[in-house]
């Protein structure tokens, strides 16, 4: 299926949120997630699925104002 | 002093973390500024650099509390998820809650702000609200259980420093118990005394520090405003007058005419 990771288009056969971070690196970082403008905790990223169009994005601790 | 959520600061300097040259001298900054608080934001990260968990690393180094913003917010919903998102990786309730409403002066739409306050607060946050002078806003943020407010200087980066005194004042003196920080618009360390001997209780301030052309030189002058716009309130400043007064006595001066 295809979604967006941060805004880019990308091919994935991966079906929950976590097995997509888990599959892009993410493995054990410090980020929070949304799915398609929703939070998801990181205790229900296993069990959030993923469809085709959905919008995923994985935040981290940036410099700010 | 007064306190932040339950959290009595060392001192009333708070410091972002955007813009320095380098990792290193955003690091000198902070040590030379001895700020008690860091402001941080979230961002897209990429699997493959991870930028973001070496900045990580570098912020838990600096033994400050953290401030996560909700920088580049325009929507109540989008500043909600995002302190939500901020909450799960920086570990705290606080947040610096901006709902920007207009672009050329980066103003808060205290509306939006309000509403995202109350739905904040209600959902756990001690929220620190970027918000204007107005007395009526600020009321209203109180009623959405807010503990603290943070009234713009000037607009974010302009370095203009206090622009309505007024109205600066007039809040110090409608809401005494509540902890007041001067957010935004600073750019001289004289601009955070002054804002001290109003009987502000922090600044925060970034672009000031770290577009410097020696960010820790100013971030040690910034420290040094601070401490002595403080002690200047604390030590109750006299009474200005239109007219002159000697301070030298008259009684007792010799008649040599």
């Amino acid at each position: 299926m295809k979604l967006r990771l941060n805004g880019e288009v990308i091919d994935t056969v991966q079906d929950t949120l976590a097995a997509l971070l888990d599959a892009h690196g993410f493995a054990g970082a410090r980020v929070a997630t949304a799915v398609n403008g929703t939070f998801v905790p990181a205790a229900l990223r296993a069990t959030q699925p993923l469809a085709d169009g959905d919008q995923v994005e994985v935040l981290a601790p940036m410099q700010g104002g | 002093m007064r306190d932040f959520y339950g959290t009595t600061l060392a001192n009333g300097l708070m410091l972002g973390t955007a813009q320095y040259p380098s990792p290193a001298i955003l690091a000198d900054a902070f040590k030379r500024s001895e700020a008690s608080v860091a402001t941080v934001s979230l961002r897209r990260e990429s699997g493959q650099d991870r930028a973001g968990q070496d900045f990580w690393k570098l912020i838990a180094g600096l033994g400050v509390h953290v401030l996560p913003n909700t920088a580049g917010c325009h929507s109540v919903k989008e500043a909600v998820t995002t302190a939500h998102m901020a909450r799960e990786v920086f570990d705290t309730n606080w947040i610096k809650l901006e709902v920007i409403g207009e672009e050329d002066t980066l103003q808060p739409d205290v509306f939006g702000l309000v509403e995202a306050a109350r739905v904040l607060t209600e959902d756990g946050f001690q929220v620190f609200p970027y918000t204007t002078e107005d007395l009526v806003v600020a009321g209203k943020l109180l009623d959405a259980g807010c503990e603290v407010l943070m009234p713009w200087g000037a607009p974010i980066g302009s370095g203009l420093g206090l622009n309505n005194l007024f109205g600066l004042r007039a809040m110090r003196a409608h809401f005494p118990d509540v902890p007041l920080v001067i957010d935004a618009g600073l750019g001289l360390p004289s601009q955070a005394a002054q804002a001290m001997e109003l009987g502000f209780d922090a600044v925060l301030l970034n672009t000031a520090v770290a577009k410097a052309g020696d960010p820790a030189e100013m971030a040690e002058a910034f420290a040094m405003a601070v401490r002595a716009g403080q002690l200047a309130a604390k030590a109750d400043p006299m009474e200005p007058r239109d007219m002159a007064a000697p301070s030298t006595p008259v009684i007792g001066k010799a008649f040599l005419e």
